[in-house]
């Protein structure tokens, strides 16, 4: 596979803040079209690894490719245009509290074209709608949602400009197991109808099961094992062994 | 036997000695819990253990029971041993040894508050510490307005490139190019900044009119000189009052809602969805804001300067006797043009400050709300402080030009 077809290419990354080293020599590649796991301890810097390939972190060294370009040193327009190609779901949504959800998903289309208001409602709702919410959720505001709904807001918003990678921090954290469930189908879903390439930082084996094509570990720093969740459950790690084989992961296990 | 959980705590404590051994029972009665825990604790205290004296706890008639009680047993147990003596306890349910055995489990030295300083040495690093924070500030205060000033600049060169190729445009001779300054938001906080504020600004110079001309006019009575209470209002009203007055309940209104705005949406992450998306926090919420301030603080300072002269005229006629067209006359004799520029210019620069001040506090709200309440608070007095610091510089120079 050529080094254009990876959607995201991270060599030696290298994050820190003040003299607090995060993550030195990491190496990441995510092939185009798959859902990848990323999983570690906490402090382990799994955030910051998503905020430094969106750009939202300068990393102190290493370059970071997506779709074959580096992202460092680019300006205004450039930067915009390469910022079209993904779309990040933040925890719990981090939607524009003063605007409706409709309203929310129209943000990006109103900052980059020129579209006639009814173009972008249709629009909007047809995203909505594919984020798995009820038709009615549109005119309602942030506040007045369920925690998974603002995920699913927030991920309608994500989709906005039919991005190619798709960024999800923790997307199952706080729903109950039958929300859970049904968002890890609609990433399913999405992946195969879109081919959407997805980055999905999680803590939640189930996600990781039922999802991931291929699992990163972070620790000590950098990509411990990147692989199938088959390789996982054979590594041998302490730590990615308790992780992939303590009492919870046996439940998790299909 | 049930107990309800209104039921107050009680507990009694009987020291007997025993015969059998040649020590002490300890019998406890009613409630060990935390409410009876400091009774029990001071209880605990008066025993003093003879070597190899035994000491037997009597847990039989303990009717309710809880971690605090299980502690102080625990403790009770540890420091007679430590003594020399030979304690145990006896009459205990299940329950309550398990809760025993976990006092035990988790006595670990924990350090509670945080070391103690030298108060004197820690005055002194304190201030230090101070110093060095004030100063971090001031540098990234002054790189974020030089940041907001270029970024103003270039959205407003935008502006009229926009205006100038209206007519190219047009005529299909140029392409005109959307501008990058968003109108709709500026005139959302023109309202919220200027209309909304008019009438508590009214108020208060009003007000300040009327103190002014009162305590004026009473020690110019002194030399017969009430009438120059004019040139007092009008003088002071235009320079100073007017144009601080507004600044200050500006920076009360608008720079701490700033403050609390950008500063929530920073914690709900909404700022990094913004970059995400490609939109500038800068162009998007701060150059609005700003722009609305530069050009409603100027407005509100007219209107409040009106609104001093107002005040202190209505005094003047109700309790000087001097007449609406006698004030106006003395008016126009004490007060030149230069005295109420020197007001309006001052405004803009106030301006400037309050809405920088309000949205980089904003900015650099840290993870928690009540870093949004502090930052709420440092805008303010950080914003009415420097307005009054280059409130003073403008006296003097204006002063050295003469006006």
């Amino acid at each position: 596979m050529g080094q254009e077809d990876f959607a995201i290419d991270v060599k030696g990354l290298r994050t820190q803040f003040d003299d607090f080293v995060v993550h030195d020599g990491l190496d990441l590649t995510v092939k185009q079209g798959e859902i990848l796991g990323v999983v570690g301890g906490s402090g382990t810097g799994k955030s910051v690894l998503l905020r430094t390939i969106i750009g939202l972190n300068k990393p102190a060294a290493g370059t970071i490719k997506v779709f074959g370009q580096e992202t460092e040193g680019y300006s205004g327009e450039e930067y915009q245009r390469l910022r079209q190609n993904w779309g990040v779901l933040f925890q719990d949504g981090a939607l524009f509290t003063s605007l409706t959800v409709a309203q929310n998903v129209q943000v990006p289309l109103r900052e980059y074209f020129n579209m006639p208001q009814d173009l972008m409602d249709e629009i909007a709702s047809y995203k909505i709608s594919m984020a798995g919410l009820p038709p009615d959720a549109g005119p309602k505001f942030p506040s007045d949602l369920s925690g998974g709904m603002r995920k699913r807001a927030g991920l309608a918003r994500a989709l906005a400009l039919d991005p190619k990678i798709l960024f999800l921090d923790e997307p199952t954290a706080g729903l109950d197991p039958i929300g859970a469930a049904a968002f890890d189908e609609l990433v399913v879903r999405l992946n195969h109808t879109l081919g959407l390439t997805v980055f999905l930082v999680t803590h939640d084996l189930d996600t990781l099961h039922a999802t991931c094509d291929r699992i990163a570990v972070l620790a000590e720093k950098k990509v411990l094992v990147l692989g199938t969740m088959k390789e996982m459950i054979s590594f041998d790690h302490p730590w990615v062994w308790e992780y992939f084989h303590g009492p919870r992961a046996r439940a998790a296990m299909p | 036997m049930q107990i309800s959980a209104l039921e107050p705590h009680r507990l009694d404590i009987n020291i007997d000695p025993c015969p059998k051994s040649g020590g002490r029972n300890v019998f406890f009665r009613g409630d060990l819990t935390i409410a009876t825990s400091s009774e029990a604790d001071s209880a605990m205290d008066t025993i003093d253990c003879g070597q190899q004296e035994s000491i037997c706890l009597n847990l039989t008639d303990v009717r309710r029971f809880d971690t605090a009680g299980a502690w102080l047993i625990y403790k009770t147990m540890r420091d007679l041993r430590f003594e020399g003596g030979k304690v145990s306890y006896t009459g205990a349910t299940n329950e309550q040894e398990t809760l025993i055995e976990q006092a035990l489990i988790n006595d670990a030295p924990c350090a509670v508050s945080p070391p103690v300083r030298n108060s004197l040495l820690a005055q002194v690093e304190d201030v230090g510490e101070a110093t060095v924070v004030i100063a971090e500030n001031l540098g990234s205060f002054l790189s974020f307005l030089g940041l907001v000033l270029m970024r103003l600049g270039q959205e407003l060169v935008d502006l009229a490139r926009w205006f100038l190729t209206a007519i190219p445009a047009r005529l299909g001779l140029a392409k005109q190019r959307k501008p990058r300054m968003r109108i709709t938001s500026l005139f959302h906080h023109m309202e919220m900044v200027g209309l909304r504020a008019v009438p508590i600004v009214g108020l208060i110079c009003l007000l300040i009119g009327v103190v002014m001309v009162q305590q004026g006019a009473y020690q110019l009575r002194q030399f017969g000189a009430e009438v120059f209470v004019v040139n007092l209002i009008g003088i002071a009203g235009l320079r100073e009052l007017g144009v601080l007055l507004t600044a200050i309940m500006v920076a009360g209104r608008s720079g701490s809602a700033f403050t609390a705005q950008i500063g929530s949406m920073k914690l709900n992450e909404e700022l990094d969805a913004m970059r995400t998306i490609g939109l500038d926090p800068i162009d998007t919420l701060v150059i609005p804001r700003l722009l609305a301030l530069f050009i409603m603080l100027p407005i509100l300072t007219f209107f409040a300067d009106i609104m001093v002269l107002f005040g202190g005229a209505l005094l003047s006629w109700i309790s000087l006797n001097i007449s609406p067209s006698a004030f106006l006359s003395q008016l126009k004799e004490a007060v030149l043009v230069t005295d109420f520029l020197v007001g309006i210019l001052k405004a803009p620069v106030f301006a400037i400050i309050i809405a920088v001040s309000g949205c980089f506090n904003g900015m650099s709200v840290g993870g928690d709300a009540e870093s949004v309440g502090n930052n709420t608070t440092r805008a303010v007095v950080e914003a009415i402080f420097l307005v009054i610091v280059v409130d003073a510089m403008f006296a003097i120079f204006f002063t050295y030009i003469g006006w």
